[in-house]
């Protein structure tokens, strides 16, 4: 269903806003985003914030797809760019260029880092039994950033794992 | 009704553990005949014991109980204070603090020492106790001895006596009245505190009353009671001859002369488990003072604050009236309350930041019981001068200077300090002098542990050096070079290994904890009078003085500190040696030039060294220059970390947010030096396997 249109029937404001949300909940609720022309999702509780794309501060000898550093209100955020991580696409930064800024608990410290993605999609409900599993063909995108896949239409979303997209081990292996 | 009283556990904690630390520094200063000092003691013993028995920490108030026994008789002048009772003392604080460290973190403690203290206060205890006693009676058989009987009261109340308004204290002290009574309370019956009623009493009395008076004259005194309590009063005659003293005096001479061994004994073996422990218990209490992560904040810090806050608040209702109906007209005022804004944050910031400081006391409080201690181990006497204990430094810092200090102390006390016969021998006082001093030079703070021993033995330190391959023998070494060879990994010049300094770490761990904080240390020495270790510190690890430079887009932050000049590359001056090494001639010094663009990998505008700008910096003794592009401003930072959201990155310690909420990294000198050494050797390794090619 397309949140657009449903976003219009429910009241913004008001007693009856309340039932409005409780109804397009059902299931969780995925950011759908795209690297190129491919669909990729995580899970919305874990995005902080999506700003725009701004010049970060360069890591001295950081990895090509560690763009650096920005400032969010005090915190110091690095900032990857999934598509050179992934090899899924050029890298073009524009002003239609999006940060994804995720935020995980991981053993009781919190890590928040922002991924660089072409652009936001939609917000996709999806239930557990929704999620295939991912067949191992290959492919650019590791399987441990790998979830599962969410059908949509006729088109298949990618489902990644945030707690490994935040471990920063693993981006130094890759 | 029922009080959760593990709410107020954590400040009797607190309040406890300064007690221990008023007994502790109150023994060591204790002059014969100071009364005030005695009952600051035992008043500090006294209320520990209080709390710990509403705690419910009996092993802490039964121990204490027998400390504040011993305090007593020396409050009421019935037992001359000896420096072995000191001694005691000082161990059964430390024995307090095993407990209540225990008790703090339901953890288990040296029971063997603290069995061993308790048997040493009861048997020190003891000793006194018959010859008391014996005088007691022996004035008592004087003058009240005819004073006729005891009488054995058993004194029972029903649980509801407090309700009918009668209070036993008033019936002890009427009994009081007719002669000399004993009470012992007995707690048996008292219930769990969950069940318990606050209204009723649950204890039940023995009493024991040397009087003349008659049974009826005691019955008279329980008349209002006597329904409501069981009442048993017993008489036996007092014995004109005193049978009981002179049987423990029959004793007292065994035991006294087995005593007089013992404590003296396990005074002298006591205060290496008393370093000990005292290490101990120091780790476990920066740990707590970690996990609690509290800290005590004088008043009047905090009143400034709230003054500011005020002030603030009238400054932004200033501007935001101003802003309602804003003309330019009034562009001024605007300024003017634009500037006040920047006043106020400016003392905000100030007065924040002065929370987190604490008197150095904290630090140094624990050097006399140290030096103490380690007097009577070592057998060389000595004195500690403590200077500028007021001086202010930041929390973080002062907890993690603390064991590099500790190190420097011991270090002084087994290798400065001569023994007295070779320091009268040399024409110097019997005893040393150990000195802490601590001050603020620009920003910075300065500690100074100072001996007046024999001074670093050069040529000692030298031919070591030399035989570790440290240094080439005919290398010739100016005297802080030679010194800071001291702070070499393993290098130790101790003919012995003490377990005062030894123990496994070196000066090189000293030396790596005060850099670790941003500081540095220097000795200076002279042979025959004494050494002198300076440590150098920031006075704060959330801020620092940063030199802002520019290298092709990106600003980086040159900690000031380690700055020793900045300069533009004069041509002439600059050598190339073996190929790609670049040296520049300072003065006397050649300093090798790292370009910071090769180093981290960035485009950069000045590639030539020729003309360059050049930052001086110096780190582990070694100076370096910086190329960079432009110098900026110089401005105090906030450090970030760059750990917690991304990792540690090789020639940053962190980063920082500028004015305009862009981030800079800040460049940490030694790891950057450090980065340059690989570099080179991965290079000469190259070298040598492309000529092995060959």
């Amino acid at each position: 269903m397309d949140i657009q249109a449903l976003a219009k029937d429910i009241p913004a404001e008001g007693e009856y806003s309340l039932e409005g949300i409780d109804f397009i909940t059902s299931g969780k609720q995925y950011l759908t985003f795209l690297l190129g022309d491919e669909q990729y999702a995580v899970d919305i509780l874990c995005v902080e914030e999506i700003r725009s794309w701004e010049q970060p501060t360069v890591i001295p000898n950081a990895p090509k797809y560690v763009k650096g550093v920005i400032n969010m209100r005090g915190i110091i955020v690095p900032i990857i760019d999934l598509r050179l991580k992934f090899k899924v696409c050029d890298a073009i930064y524009n002003e239609f260029t999006v940060v994804i800024v995720l935020t995980v608990e991981l053993d009781e410290h919190t890590r928040t880092i922002g991924f660089v993605v072409d652009a936001v999609s939609d917000v996709l409900n999806a239930e557990d039994n929704e999620i295939k599993k991912s067949p191992y063909f290959g492919g650019c995108v590791p399987q441990a950033y790998i979830d599962g896949l969410i059908n949509v239409g006729t088109k298949v979303v990618t489902l990644l794992n945030v707690e490994t997209l935040q471990l920063i081990e693993k981006h130094k292996v890759d | 009704m029922s009080v959760d009283l593990s709410q107020f556990v954590p400040s009797f904690l607190e309040e406890s553990f300064e007690g221990l630390e008023l007994m502790e520094s109150s023994l060591l200063n204790l002059d014969a005949g100071d009364n005030e000092t005695i009952h600051s003691i035992f008043r500090a013993a006294h209320s520990i014991k209080g709390g710990a028995g509403t705690f419910g920490f009996n092993n802490v108030t039964e121990f204490t109980h027998l400390v504040e026994t011993l305090l007593d008789e020396i409050r009421d002048g019935r037992r001359e204070i000896t420096p072995k009772d000191t001694e005691l003392l000082l161990v059964a604080v430390d024995c307090m603090r095993l407990l209540i460290e225990a008790a703090r973190d339901d953890a288990d403690y040296d029971e063997n020492k603290v069995s061993e203290t308790t048997r040493l206060l009861e048997l020190t205890l003891e000793m006194k106790t018959p010859s008391s006693d014996s005088e007691m009676v022996d004035i008592e058989t004087d003058t009240k001895k005819p004073a006729g009987k005891i009488w054995h009261i058993t004194f029972i109340p029903e649980h509801h006596l407090v309700q009918t308004g009668n209070d036993p204290l008033l019936l002890f002290n009427a009994l009081a009245d007719l002669g000399e009574l004993t009470l012992k309370a007995k707690t048996d019956l008292i219930p769990p505190i969950a069940e318990m009623d606050a209204t009723e009493l649950y204890i039940s009395w023995e009493l024991s009353l040397i009087s003349e008076a008659s049974e009826a004259d005691i019955r008279e005194v329980f008349e209002w009671v006597e329904d409501e309590c069981t009442l048993e009063i017993v008489s036996t005659e007092l014995s004109p001859e005193p049978v009981e003293p002179n049987a423990s005096s029959d004793i007292a001479p065994t035991s006294d002369s087995e005593l007089s061994i013992s404590p003296i004994a396990s005074a002298i073996e006591k205060p290496a488990n008393a370093v000990q422990a005292a290490e101990k218990s120091d780790k476990n209490k920066t740990k707590s003072k970690q996990d609690v992560g509290s800290i005590r904040v004088g008043v009047d810090k905090v009143d400034s604050l709230i003054n500011l806050m005020g002030e603030l608040v009238i400054t932004q209702s200033m501007l935001s009236e101003l802003g309602n109906d804003f003309e330019i007209s009034k562009l001024e005022k605007l300024k003017s309350g634009l500037d006040q804004l920047l006043q106020n944050t400016k003392e905000l910031q100030e007065s924040v930041m002065k929370i987190r400081m604490l008197p150095i006391s904290f630090a140094f409080n624990r050097f006399p019981r140290l030096v103490h201690d380690l007097s009577i181990k070592t057998g060389k006497e000595m004195n500690l001068v403590i200077r500028g204990e007021q001086t202010e430094l930041d929390k973080t810092v002062m907890e993690q200077i603390g064991d590099p200090l500790v190190h420097l102390v011991r270090n002084a006390v087994d290798h400065g300090i001569e023994s007295s016969d070779i320091r009268v021998a040399n024409g110097k006082p019997k005893s040393g002098t150990i000195t802490l001093d601590a001050y603020h030079q620009g920003g910075n703070i300065i500690i100074e542990i100072s001996d007046d021993g024999g001074g670093i033995n050069r040529e000692a330190v030298l031919s070591k050096a030399i035989e570790k391959g440290l240094v080439d023998s005919n290398a010739t070494l100016s005297d802080s070079q030679v010194f800071d060879l001291l702070f070499e990994p393993g290098f130790s010049t101790a003919k012995e290994i003490s377990d005062i300094s030894g123990r496994g770490v070196g000066m090189d761990v000293v030396k790596r904890n005060i850099q670790s904080l941003g500081g540095r240390i220097q000795v200076e020495s002279e042979p025959g009078k004494g050494s002198k270790f300076k440590v150098n510190l920031p006075l704060t690890l959330a801020i620092l003085d940063g030199q802002l430079v520019r290298v092709g887009t990106e600003v980086y932050i040159i900690p000031l500190i380690t700055i020793v000049e900045s300069l533009q590359a004069k041509a002439e001056f600059i050598n190339k040696v073996s190929g790609d090494m670049t040296l520049y001639r300072l003065r006397e010094d050649n300093v090798p030039v790292i370009p910071i663009y090769q180093l981290f990998d960035l485009p950069a505008d000045t590639k030539d060294v020729n003309n360059a700008l050049l930052v001086v910096v110096e780190a582990d003794g070694q100076k370096v220059g910086l190329m960079v592009d432009d110098l900026l401003a110089q401005q105090q930072v906030v450090i970030k970390s760059l750990k917690d959201n991304y990792q540690q990155v090789e020639g940053i310690s962190g980063a920082t947010i500028l004015g305009d909420g862009s981030v800079a990294m800040i460049i940490d000198v030694p790891g950057m030096i450090e980065m340059a050494i690989e570099r080179a050797q991965e290079k000469q390794n190259e070298h040598t396997l492309d000529g092995a090619l060959v």
